[in-house]
């Protein structure tokens, strides 16, 4: 009963959090870059503005259009039960394991390319088009880094690969671990359309993927996606944290176990917050054609880690 | 029971042909039809779930080598229920689909008939129990479905994709009568004795069989580099039956392969199921790839068969490594894999390609780029099309993710191969395949944004009609299997445990997948239950719009024309266009595509700044066609012109030729 509780408490964590976590990566950029930036709590007003708004859909837009937000925000917070936060091991570990987190994702990304055509404008085919790219090759990376990692567990099931991580660590820790560790950090900025792949913080631009693809969404539908895109931000960090360093998480479901794996979760994710700010004050945005180079390299990283995962195993 | 249901099918689908005779009977040939294929899916059930092979020899029939012998068995039995799960769909749909011919130079009663008996010989190739039997069935199949392919015999392009489909098919039955020669060697040819029998032949013999085999029933499957008639032939055909060939005759090139290579033969060295593992590897990603650049949509679908066909190879070459090396559980595993993937195809493309047919009916084109818009006059279609774009796309809780799902921890176990070598490349396999379903999202994306949404690009999809209700409830019957298929893998992986057991001596691998809800995999790699996973999207998907009224969200919504940066009036010629779609990919794989450009811009006379018209060309290069065809078909050419000499017409010269040729034979009498 506990692990039920403690499944729904943290899916709502992490709808909690991915608001703030997104306010602080834009807060901390904003000063390294000697500006005064806005609050990190902005996201949550953002949010009860969008709210609150009416909303304006394209008379060219079908049902699809409606029903995108939901399988968006639906798949990805689907997500969140699955993937471990605080606490291994939960009950829905053995619903999915991380192929299905995967692939869960690529239902929003499906659903959002498609809403993206939907009203028959340039910019949306345009970042759709961009969009699928991307998590097209983006995904040989992934898949080869899980490999990696199950061998290493003997399971691709978070909870089973944390809590292997954590029972034996001097046999799971190791160069194939910390080469898909890199991999898996290479996809993250391109899954979460973050710099040097896509610039989170343009509005029509010819270079833009994830914004041009929401272009024309509003209102409430626009906090959906955008709830959901910053959740999937929240989600790579942690899984990119947990599977990795697992550290911190609780075993057991005591208060004590618990709340210092809610300290620990916080840290790490303001620890990702502050590379992933660093790294986009310091490096430009590649041009489109180039990135199938960075994640051409993040594959070769990945398939480094499974090799040398077989060759220490 | 089974023998009525066995006779009950040959009745039925007897009587279908029948009333396609009379003519202006198709609904009735279409009920046989169903029937009959009714009926073959009740008989592969029964013999699957009794254990029981069903037999019948027919000695008489046809008195040479062992008569005609049916043995159907689980593997058969498994075909046979995926033949009758898409030909029911398929019949249903073609009574609203050729009602569109009546007008045209197509003959109703040949296609009805032809139709029938493609039916019925795709059937009993699965039950065949000797070689002649499946010889004779095979060809059968292969002609019924050549006389479909040319149905609308008065385009040229049509009979060109007939012809490389008819060449193509008997390179691969020449391939193939070779390889059952070699595994008869000069005994009796019914399977029981020759799986008896072929342990004792010579290593060189099983590796020649094995090689004739496996690109002789490529050919019928479309494994790459003999994929060129597939996306030929299968768009030319009426769209029924190319959602039966592409969906389900395809298959029955697997069905071969699994029969000979590990049945008959029993499995063989790990080179055999490395090169499968490889070819799959191969064909899946060129499928993809060349799916991605088309925008026909038929041929589209065409291409992506082949990209299935190499995920389904995947699965059976990695069981085929995994038997060789005695890791029975994984072998299984990942047959299952395979088949389960088999099944899954067709049950997606049969739907995509009736969805496909329902927009040509409509709008009288394969060209997505005349299409757009067309969820709105066809709500049916559009939805039953983005079924079977999120099934093929491998995302959840559809059918497809399962399979891939299981291949993909097959691959991901094959760490366990003792050979290091080897066992290295299946990370390689692992990326490719990866790469293969995330451009099948990419793909789907494409066919269905372009084709189904945004504004209509022509006046055909502008006044586009929906489907008839017949061909809405073929569509509608197929969209529900992929998503029973998704969410009940506790109950088809044992089926299919069952199916193969037997199999090279697989052990029945059925306990091991029923322990609870969760589809768990022997070695503990991963387990997931999709069905859980599917309730739990649809509890969150309900529970937002009760989050809107409880937090009192504004609902208001207002219509207003899409944005256009200030621009007012948007046209269709302002849409990103298929080939727009795909240029980021067909940039990334530029040395795949060897793509040419031709852009030639009319500037006005007096000023370059005003641009009068401009024409933009691009063109891929079909790599296979170039250089493996091309060069064949010249030689070939060539050759047949140097022996047109030898025809002069003059009858002289032919009674030399006769004289030449006696002393010849005369000589050789005397020598030899």
């Amino acid at each position: 009963m506990m692990g039920y509780i403690l499944e729904i408490a943290q899916a709502l964590l992490a709808l909690l959090l991915a608001p703030g976590l997104v306010g602080l990566v834009r807060w901390l950029k904003a000063r390294l870059q000697n500006r005064r930036g806005a609050p990190p709590w902005l996201p949550y007003f953002e949010l009860r503005k969008l709210f609150g708004k009416e909303m304006i859909v394209s008379t060219n837009a079908s049902w699809l259009f409606h029903a995108a937000p939901y399988l968006v925000f639906a798949s990805t917070v689907a997500v969140t039960l699955i993937i471990p936060l605080i606490a291994v091991p939960l009950p829905f570990d053995s619903v999915g394991d991380l192929l299905l987190v995967v692939y869960l994702l690529l239902v929003g990304t499906f659903f959002l390319s498609l809403a993206g055509l939907d009203p028959g404008t340039a910019f949306g085919g345009m970042g759709a088009s961009r969009e699928m790219t991307v998590a097209a090759i983006a995904e040989p990376t992934i898949a080869v880094a899980i490999f990696s990692l199950a061998i290493g567990a003997g399971s691709t099931n978070l909870g089973q690969i944390v809590t292997e991580t954590l029972s034996n660590s001097d046999v799971s820790i190791g160069p194939g671990h910390m080469l898909a560790f890199a991999a898996l950090f290479i996809v993250m900025l391109a899954e979460t359309s973050r710099l040097p792949v896509d610039n989170p913080s343009t509005h029509l631009e010819l270079t833009m993927i994830h914004e041009a693809m929401i272009l024309e969404y509003s209102g409430r539908y626009l906090a959906l996606v955008e709830w959901a895109s910053w959740l999937k931000l929240l989600i790579f960090f942690s899984l990119l944290s947990n599977l990795f360093v697992p550290w911190g998480l609780a075993t057991v479901f005591t208060p004590a176990a618990l709340g210092f794996a809610l300290v620990t979760l916080i840290l790490k994710l303001v620890f990702f917050a502050i590379i992933v700010a660093l790294l986009e004050t310091r490096i430009a945005k590649l041009r489109l054609f180039r990135v199938p180079e960075l994640l051409g390299v993040s594959f070769v990283l990945a398939l480094l880690a499974v090799t040398s995962s077989f060759l220490l195993k | 029971m089974t023998s009525f249901l066995f006779l009950f099918m040959i009745l039925a689908y007897t009587a279908s042909v029948l009333a396609a005779l009379i003519g202006g009977q198709d609904k009735l040939g279409a009920l046989g039809a169903a029937l009959g294929a009714g009926a073959g899916v009740a008989l592969g059930v029964s013999v699957i779930a009794s254990g029981t092979p069903f037999s019948r020899v027919l000695p008489d029939l046809i008195p040479l080598t062992g008569g005609f012998v049916i043995r159907l068995d689980a593997l058969g039995a498994f075909f046979l229920i995926l033949i009758g799960l898409i030909a029911i769909p398929a019949t249903i749909f073609g009574v609203g689909y050729t009602a569109t011919y009546e007008n045209e130079h197509v003959s109703l009663r040949f296609l009805g008939v032809m139709f029938s008996l493609f039916l019925l010989s795709m059937s009993l190739v699965t039950m065949a129990g000797n070689v002649l039997t499946f010889l004779l069935m095979w060809e059968g199949m292969s002609l019924t479905s050549y006389f479909l392919v040319i149905t609308e015999n008065g385009e040229e392009s049509t009979l060109r994709a007939g012809l490389w489909y008819a060449a193509m098919t008997h390179a691969g039955l020449a391939l193939l009568l070779a390889a059952f020669v070699l595994l008869m060697n000069g005994g009796s040819s019914s399977f029981t004795d020759l799986r008896a029998n072929s342990a004792t032949l010579p290593t060189a013999t099983r590796d020649a069989i094995f090689l004739l085999a496996f690109f002789g029933f490529g050919s019928k499957a479309g494994i790459v580099p003999l994929h060129v008639w597939l996306p030929k032939a299968h768009p030319a055909a009426p769209s029924h039956v190319s959602a039966l060939m592409s969906g389900v005759m395809i298959k029955l090139g697997v069905y071969g392969l699994l029969r000979v290579v590990l049945d008959l033969l029993g499995g063989g060295p790990a080179w055999w199921g490395s090169l499968i593992l490889g070819i799959g590897v191969i064909s899946a990603l060129l499928g993809i790839l060349y799916a991605l650049m088309e925008h026909d949509l038929k041929r589209l679908l065409a291409y992506s068969s082949v990209e299935n066909i190499g995920i389904i190879l995947i699965g059976v070459g990695a069981g085929l490594i995994f038997h060789s090396y005695g890791l029975m559980s994984l072998a299984a595993l990942s047959l299952i894999g395979g088949l389960y993937h088999a099944i899954n195809h067709a049950s997606f493309k049969g739907l995509l390609f009736l969805g496909a047919g329902s927009v040509l009916y409509a709008t009288h084109t394969r060209n997505m780029e005349k299409m757009g818009g067309l969820i709105k006059p066809m709500p049916w279609t559009a939805l039953f099309f983005l079924i079977g774009s999120v099934a093929i796309s491998a995302l959840p809780p559809l059918n497809g993710f399962v399979s891939e799902w299981l291949v993909f921890q097959s691959l991901l176990a094959g760490f366990n191969i003792p050979k290091p070598e080897l066992a290295i490349l299946m990370p390689v396999a692992v990326g490719i395949l990866a790469l293969t379903s995330g451009l099948a999202a990419a793909c789907f994306v494409k066919a269905f944004g372009i084709s189904f949404l945004a504004i209509p690009r022509s006046a055909e999809a502008k006044n586009a009609q929906e489907a008839p209700l017949s061909m809405r409830i073929g569509m509608a019957i197929l969209a529900v299997i992929c998503l029973g298929l998704g969410v009940g893998p506790v109950v088809v992986v044992p089926f299919l445990g069952k199916t193969i057991s037997g199999l090279g001596h697989l052990p029945e691998a059925t306990p091991r997948f029923t322990s609870d809800l969760s589809l768990r995999t022997p070695d503990a790699l991963g387990k997931i239950s999709p069905a859980l996973a599917a309730v739990g999207l649809l509890l969150l998907l309900t529970l937002i719009p009760i989050m809107f009224s409880v937090f009192r969200v504004n609902r208001r919504l207002r219509l207003g024309e899409t944005w256009g940066c200030g621009h007012t009036g948007q046209t269709p010629r302002m849409e990103y266009t298929a080939t727009a779609f795909a240029e980021p990919l067909r940039r990334v794989f530029a040395e795949m595509y060897r793509p040419t450009k031709e852009l030639s811009i009319d500037f006005h006379p007096d000023s370059k700044y005003f641009v009068e018209s401009i024409e933009y060309k691009s063109e891929i290069s079909p790599l296979f066609d170039r250089w493996l065809y091309d060069p064949f078909l010249k030689s070939v050419r060539f050759f047949s012109r140097q022996v047109q000499h030898l025809q002069s017409g003059s009858l002289h010269l032919y009674l030399v030729y006769l004289i030449g040729l006696l002393i010849i034979l005369l000589l050789a009498a005397r020598w030899l």
